[in-house]
């Protein structure tokens, strides 16, 4: 294919990033596709050999590489677990970028990505149409994760358990918000995240509450769309710029002390992505985006380390209900968050029960899921074996798109487990002690 | 290439081949500083029968294979032969097939994970001492090509101390039954210690019967700092003089120090020369009585401070710290030189010395650390590959180090095989004659030189 020097020559900007992998293999022992095929291309040591391949004109067309190098979760378990320190994901999707840049978006993504996604207004109508039809291609199933199933066979759909979207979306009921700091002498900026929005608003009101209680300010502003990852990890970096840019200008105020997110992978992009990944030209852009990721912060966090929780005497509860806690990747790999959502737990009055490998990812990888739909259900049932053998019959976790895959899992396996954010489960304390109604 | 393939798919499913270029790419390195070399196709057999056809086709084929399980190997054994080549892979080989508490051994198939058989076997109490560097991710019959090494093989050996028999496939695709479950074994050759070692060139390894002692009942960690390596070395050597075997006994230079102190904030003392690590196991009064003595001996020789673990989460902090040590250096250069010149272990002072000659005479970075207790250092050279003046220093600083540690009674590997990386230096080692008779030997069982050409005695 003409012009794979200049796709090599591309590549050649992340030489001194691909070089520092050391093709140690550790990166095998945590990679959750790997576990599943055992194709050194599908991890992490893999693919930079093949992104190196690129950069040295090896291939003569880049799909082979671009097909493997998108067979991957982005969970971040081999960043992780790198002895060498290799930024895996950084690479991968800069590198992912510089392929989509190369070879052009295919149509259904530059649809979804560049005339959906970018425009928030737009993915807001679009998604509350589905809202009000979804009826009539699922029907509820009436269990504990509350799933629907498709009425008709789709390709796309599989035999997947589906959340349903809110009857009213989040910012149909709340469409902007302005509080004052209370007690705590806080205020915070709330990154509602396109999930939540759409399908867990019940997570977002809870969020209010809790931090209406807690004597913080809130403040949400209107017109918020996608944080950019489903965008960026297809390689579209225009429309994640632009959306950074869209909520750069919309959350860049003096208005708040933090900017808080109660999905763990919108945490991850504000904090890691934006700032790194953003290659924008505008200087000031760039020194927003620094100042607005550094003071983003999960939830869980924000509310153990900034807030302090409801002295209840936090710790381990033996007669509260037993819950087990799912690590999201792009929580615990990703920022290092792990304690906090559990000490929310326990002060909610919960009993911790630990899982079997309560870190490893749950096989939602985002896209991944809609692409790898097999393997994502092989890698979540693991997840589900682990969660059912706790015996708990609630479990939780801090991402809405590991809320989605777990339920889906839950729900095939016929499982009478509800799935939970840590939040929700601190509301439900809060609302049970009658301190918030 | 055609032929095989076709023969390949037939005995294993399209589903089991891979001949895209860009998977052939990455079935073309290991974890050794070792140019690249692409396969023609690579095979993932599900059982023994499937890997025994493949062998057949091999075999009739005179195809030459490469055998791989994780490809952590660190001295290229697992790089293939070249485009006309095939790569096996074992990782779906992966079934722990019994675990026998009352004879105490295990049978594994060839592709399990090290670490996931020692998790397996301590929940019963039972312990599986070998534990290289990589066995989060190493297999078992990787291990036992390549006669894997470890933190512990001071007193309880290295793989090889482990091995009761081997199922393998011969160069004509037979299968060969070798050793026993039994503890002793006298009958015919020793085809299991012919195997261990072997590196894939005089059979493919199917399965592993491995023994197993029980888990020992107690243990104690402890740091002990020294002002110069020297002193360190010098207490290495007292303590195993003094009759003492502890189950680990590691030693960390100041450059090593510090660079894992700046990396994992451990509260390491970055002005000590050097660090020893010391774990002795057994029952509690042996346990109590040796770490006493060993105190005792390092205090003697003018160790600074010594920190006992006072619980398992102390003791979980040292060996973090120790198995931080390569993670640490690899990020301070692009490239590193792991090397397992290893040494009789009065001679580590020596040794130790000559690392530092050879690292300011060929102006060279070079952190050493490892398993002082059995003589196996890890002189670890930091550079950059493609500094090509400086690549050249490193490359006559590791014969340099060879040749150091053989003049001192040593041997070119201690733990990570000969491979490609030392295969021509092997006859400095071993002699004229040896090599001679290792090429019969090769050439007896291999004829047509399939089983993984080019390693250990080079082309024959």
């Amino acid at each position: 294919m003409a012009g794979m020097n200049e796709l090599a020559n591309r590549l050649k900007e992340l030489e001194d990033q691909l070089v520092i992998c050391n093709r140690c293999g550790m990166c095998q022992s945590v990679c959750p596709l790997y576990e599943q095929t055992r194709k050194e291309s599908d991890v992490a040591r893999g693919k930079l050999a093949l992104l190196d391949g690129l950069s040295k004109n090896l291939f003569t067309d880049p799909d082979g590489v671009d097909k493997r190098l998108n067979n991957c979760l982005l969970c971040g378990s081999c960043a992780a677990n790198c002895p060498s320190g290799v930024s895996v994901l950084e690479i991968f999707i800069k590198a992912r970028a510089i392929i989509a840049e190369f070879k052009g978006l295919s149509p259904a993504k530059r649809l979804i990505f560049k005339k959906m996604l970018a425009n928030p207004a737009t993915f807001d109508r679009l998604t509350e149409w589905a809202g009000k039809f979804q009826g009539l291609f699922t029907k509820s199933e009436k269990n504990a994760q509350g799933t629907s199933c498709a009425r008709l066979v789709s390709p796309l759909l599989h035999d997947r358990h589906l959340l349903p979207m809110a009857n009213k979306p989040f910012h149909k009921t709340r469409a902007s918000v302005d509080t004052r700091t209370g007690r705590s002498g806080l205020r915070v900026a709330f990154f509602t995240g396109c999930i939540i929005d759409k399908m867990f608003p019940r997570i977002a009101n809870d969020l209010l509450d809790v931090l209406e209680y807690h004597g913080v300010g809130t403040w949400i502003p209107g017109g918020q769309g996608c944080c950019g990852i489903p965008a960026l990890a297809s390689g579209d970096r225009a429309t994640f710029e632009k959306l950074v840019e869209y909520h750069v200008d919309l959350f860049d105020s003096q208005k708040y002390d933090y900017l808080v997110t109660a999905c763990a992978t919108c945490t991850s992009t504000i904090k890691k992505l934006w700032p790194s990944i953003y290659g924008g030209k505008a200087s000031g852009t760039r020194e927003k985006i620094r100042q607005l990721s550094e003071r983003t912060l999960d939830i869980n966090q924000f509310l153990v380390n900034k807030v302090g929780l409801h002295d209840m005497g936090t710790g381990v509860d033996a007669d509260g209900e037993a819950v087990t806690y799912h690590d999201p990747c792009h929580l615990k790999k990703s920022l290092g968050v792990f304690k906090e959502p559990r000490q929310l737990i326990q002060a909610s009055g919960k009993n911790l029960v630990e899982m079997e490998g309560s870190d490893k990812c749950c096989g939602m990888g985002g896209s991944f899921n809609l692409y790898h739909y097999d393997v994502s259900s092989k890698i979540g049932t693991i997840k589900q074996k682990n969660i059912a053998d706790t015996g708990c019959k609630t479990v939780s976790t801090g991402c809405p798109a590991c809320m989605v895959q777990i339920s889906d899992m839950l729900a095939k396996g016929g499982l009478n487990i509800r799935v939970r954010h840590p939040l929700e489960l601190y509301a439900e304390f809060l609302r049970n002690q009658k301190l918030i109604t | 290439m055609k032929k095989v393939i076709d023969q390949l798919v037939k005995a294993v499913g399209r589903e089991n081949v891979f001949t895209e270029k860009e998977d052939m790419l990455t079935y073309s390195y290991d974890a050794a500083v070792l140019d690249s070399v692409v396969p023609g196709v690579a095979v993932m057999p599900e059982n023994s029968e499937q890997l025994g056809q493949i062998v057949k086709v091999c075999a009739e084929n005179k195809t030459p294979m490469t055998v791989r399980g994780s490809g952590t190997n660190l001295s290229g054994g697992t790089i293939p032969s070249g485009a006309s080549g095939v790569v096996v892979l074992t990782g779906k080989l992966n079934k722990i097939l019994e675990i026998n508490e009352a004879d105490m051994y295990a049978v594994v198939q060839s592709g399990v994970v090290t670490a996931t058989l020692a998790a397996a076997v301590e929940k019963k109490g039972l312990f599986y001492p070998p534990d290289p560097g990589s066995q989060a991710v190493s297999t078992l019959g990787g291990n036992v090509a390549e006669n894997a090494g470890g933190l512990r093989g001071l007193k309880y050996g290295v793989t090889k101390d482990y091995v009761m028999g081997v199922s393998f496939f011969d160069a004509m695709g037979e299968y060969v039954k070798s050793g026993s479950r039994t503890v002793k074994c006298a009958t015919g050759y020793n085809l299991t210690g012919l195997m261990v070692g072997s590196e894939g060139t005089l059979g493919v390894i199917d399965e592993i019967i491995l023994k197993l002692i029980p888990l020992p009942k107690a243990r104690k960690s402890m740091v002990t700092v020294f002002k110069t390596i020297e002193q360190a070395s010098e207490a290495v050597a007292a303590i195993i003089a003094a009759r003492i075997v502890p189950a680990t006994l590691e030693i960390l230079d100041n450059f090593t120090i510090r660079a894992v102190e700046a990396y994992s904030h451990a509260g390491l003392p970055i002005d000590a020369g050097a660090l020893l690590l010391i774990e002795v196991d057994g029952h509690p009064g042996q346990v109590e009585d040796e770490g006493a003595a060993v105190e005792e001996l390092c205090k003697k020789l003018g160790a600074e401070s010594i920190k006992v673990a006072a619980d398992d989460a102390e003791r979980d902090k040292i060996w973090a710290a120790r198995r931080s040590a390569l993670s640490a250096l690899a990020r301070l250069k692009p490239t590193l030189v792991l090397e397992d010149a290893t040494v009789p272990r009065s001679k580590i002072p020596a040794m130790v010395s000559a690392i530092q000659e050879i690292a300011a005479k060929y102006k060279i970075e070079i952190g050493t650390f490892g398993h002082a207790g059995d003589g196996n250092l890890h002189p670890t050279i930091l550079t950059d590959k493609r500094n090509k003046e400086e690549w050249h220093r490193v490359e006559s600083a590791i014969e340099e180090l060879f040749d150091r540690a053989l003049s001192m009674g040593g041997t070119l590997s201690g733990e990570h095989g000969t491979g490609l990386a030392k295969a021509p230096f092997l006859e400095k080692e071993i002699g004229h004659s040896s090599i001679l008779f290792s090429r019969r030997l090769r050439k007896a069982m291999d004829p047509d030189s399939i089983l993984n050409p080019g390693k250990i005695t080079g082309v024959i």
